[in-house]
């Protein structure tokens, strides 16, 4: 992971019952980042681009390894209702970008609660059936053959900052902790809610969404159902490049970003 | 002692190039399943178990896998309601069924009842949480698996005990009609095994229930240690564990001669055998294994459980698909590494009858179980083969057992109920296992 403690700030928060850990780092009005299913990957070059506009606040998510598991959270939608009631105690309407699994739970959040979210940038999205494919099966190959499978460029240098090198045994245990909670979350159906496309035709957000051309994790099938069942959705496509857009192409990622959020 | 007969019932029509190639054998495409086939080694594997009975053994242990021509045994419940007519008076040893991956404890519960009336009270009901591979084709939940496991058991023994009807809401399984007509033979339920590969979790549940323990193919020294922590843990309940708390399951191959026999067992080995049942990411899938069992393996150097190490869950998913002459090679010179250990640990005892007596006296006087299961070989091995190796166990072998097993009075649990043997207050148990034997055996 990249070192960068002196540039974010580790808070607990209490909800309900559980505590939950919320990172935050950067100056400004408040951006909420739900991070994918493999966990906080640790602050990277577009978080510091933003920070200058933005403060940024992220959730770890609960049985990710940090903060504490909660028993009786069974599937996202219960994810995106305990997380409402984090939104909330933040003070209302906030931006948010989610990450994979992060914009899954971001879409939860929303047909819950539209007035959650000001804008929303939704990032290889997951959590809906795809209209053509189907999503990546990561949790039936190893750790490491679902981190690679993230990106078409193994080479791009933030990749190879943050996961490059030999895994150690604390990195492995904090992956097989999210994988764990995915599976609790996400295992039938396959990471997504039949439901969700439905109801997120009552979401009135404005929405970017965000897909990377060579994604095999997130289908180009998924994008379509969000695109036709959002109400105010634009798609941006960023060639050459597979699940991890801030990675592989951070900054187009950051001006697609910082443009939409204006 | 209880004396039983097992076997894999493996799909001999795959090659141990296609095993390796596809680097296990969970999840070679069916596509290479041969029907004619499938059904001759059916009904073979059936004559077998019938022959065993014949033969003398005195329970027919059957399990089963999903989606693998280690194991053809797709059912075990169907397997033991077809030995339930065509036998007598074997016992019918499910070791075991994989509850989390049936999903449906109430129809269990139907079905062992049923065999247990056709039978006239023969059934051993085990249970198994299902390996990973068993988890993914049944799409049963791995992160949910112990959770399932032991909801779906304790519902099971409450169908069994609880006049019905009544409505079970609990947190995995949901009935709103609880009243199985057909109830099992035994009372107040069968008898029970729990197999397992030596996972402290398993143990520490089959003490807490009074459940014997099967080790399945596990080393006798670290086994015996094992049941002694087992013997801990029923003792601070109250009671003094014995050999009907303990069975042991080894690969045994028998014949005229020791290379016969060493040349017969390398097919327990046959594409190295369990050690490629499945690849690392089927054996260990997303929140299978306890958080503490994980930080174990990640932890660990050198050493393996189900052929997982360090190395493999962290690494690339296997299979190779330019797979060459080398590496068939260099395969077979790991298997014969491999043989070795496992004759020296106990677990494959090959020999003539004389060693293989000499070898199993020195596991009942080590480990002191109260039954011993043989596995049969693995493999492309004729029909013809197998049975010869199952009459030079019965014929040659088993008798010299039940002299040594009277001796040291090892009781099954059809000789004494487990958890019967009540210590007094203060009083302190005794040593279940003896591997002092062992080590003496060992210098000599």
């Amino acid at each position: 992971m990249v070192e960068v403690a002196e540039r974010i700030v580790e808070e607990q928060i209490r909800i309900d019952s559980a505590n939950l850990v919320l990172l935050k780092g950067g100056s400004g009005k408040p951006l909420l980042i739900l991070h994918d299913e493999l966990g906080f990957p640790g602050w990277m070059g577009w978080n510091d681009t933003l920070a200058a506009s933005r403060e940024q606040v992220i959730p770890l998510q609960p049985g990710f390894g940090r903060s504490e598991r909660i028993e009786w959270l069974r599937d996202y939608r219960d994810l995106a209702v305990h997380y409402a009631r984090l939104v909330r105690q933040l003070g209302g309407p906030i931006d948010v970008i989610g990450f994979s699994a992060g914009a899954y739970i971001a879409a939860e959040m929303a047909v819950i609660d539209p007035s959650l979210f000001n804008k929303m940038v939704l990032v290889g999205p997951l959590g809906v059936r795809p209209t053509k494919g189907q999503i990546f099966d990561f949790l039936a190959v190893t750790v490491r053959t679902h981190v690679a499978a993230t990106v078409s460029k193994q080479d791009a240098p933030e990749f190879t900052q943050i996961y490059g090198g030999k895994m150690d045994s604390d990195q492995f245990l904090l992956f097989e902790f999210a994988r764990a909670e995915t599976s609790r979350l996400g295992w039938e159906p396959f990471m997504f809610d039949p439901a969700l496309p439905h109801l997120l035709a009552g979401v009135p957000n404005e929405t970017l969404i965000i897909r990377g051309t060579d994604d095999i994790i997130c289908p180009e099938g998924c994008v379509d159902v969000y695109a036709r069942s959002l109400t105010n959705a634009t798609v941006s496509v960023i060639e050459g490049v597979g699940h991890r857009p801030e990675i592989e192409a951070p900054e187009t990622f950051v001006s697609l970003v910082q443009n939409f959020l204006k | 002692m209880l004396i039983g007969y097992f076997t894999e019932q493996p799909y001999r029509g795959v090659t141990e190039e296609q095993v390796l190639r596809h680097g296990s054998y969970f999840g070679i495409s069916n596509r290479n399943f041969d029907a004619k086939l499938g059904s001759d080694l059916y009904n073979e594997y059936l004559d077998e178990y019938v022959y065993a009975e014949k033969l003398g053994f005195d329970a027919l242990c059957l399990n089963e896998h999903h989606g693998n021509p280690f194991c053809m045994s797709a059912c075990l419940n169907i397997t033991a309601a077809m030995l339930a007519t065509r036998t007598e008076k074997a016992k019918l040893v499910m070791i075991g069924n994989p509850l989390p991956a049936h999903r449906n404890p109430l129809r269990v519960a139907e079905e062992i009842a049923q065999i247990d009336l056709v039978s006239r009270g023969r059934v051993v009901a085990g249970w198994v949480r299902g390996s990973g591979p068993e988890q993914f084709f049944n799409n049963a939940n791995p992160a949910y698996n112990r959770e399932m496991f032991e909801e779906a058991h304790d519902f099971i023994v409450q169908a069994w005990t609880r006049p019905g009807p009544w409505r079970y809401e609990g947190k995995h399984f949901h009935y709103r009609h609880v009243n199985p007509w057909v109830l099992p033979y035994q009372k107040p339920i069968p008898p029970t095994f729990i197999p397992g590969v030596l996972s402290m979790e398993t143990i520490e549940w089959a003490a807490q229930h009074n459940y014997p323990y099967l080790g399945l193919g596990t080393s006798l020294a670290p086994t015996a240690e094992l049941w002694e922590k087992y013997a801990d843990l029923v003792a601070d309940r109250g009671f003094q564990a014995g050999p009907e708390n303990f069975a042991y399951l080894g690969m045994v191959s028998v014949g005229d001669t020791e290379e016969e026999a060493v040349e017969l067992a390398r097919n327990f080995l046959f594409a190295h055998g369990n050690r490629l049942f499945a690849r690392a990411e089927h054996t260990l899938p997303a929140g299978f294994n306890s958080e503490n069992a994980i930080r174990r393996m990640s932890t660990q150097v050198s050493g393996a459980w189900l052929g997982l190490n360090r190395e493999k869950i962290m690494g690339e998913d296997l299979g190779k698909k330019d797979l060459t002459a080398e590496d068939v090679e260099k395969a077979h010179r790991e298997i014969d590494v491999a043989l070795e250990n496992m004759r020296k640990n106990y677990q494959i005892i090959a020999g003539t009858a004389e060693q293989v007596k000499e070898r199993i006296e020195t596991i009942l006087r080590v480990a002191r179980p109260g039954a011993f299961v043989f596995m049969n070989i693995q493999g492309d091995v004729s029909g013809d083969r197998r049975r010869k190796n199952m009459r030079l166990i019965a014929e040659d072998v088993i008798p010299h057992m039940r002299k040594v097993a009277e001796e040291l009075d090892l009781t099954s649990q059809y000789d004494v109920r487990p958890g019967s043997r009540m210590l007094a207050p203060g009083e302190t148990r005794q040593q279940v296992c003896f591997p002092e034997y062992l080590k003496a055996r060992e210098a000599a």
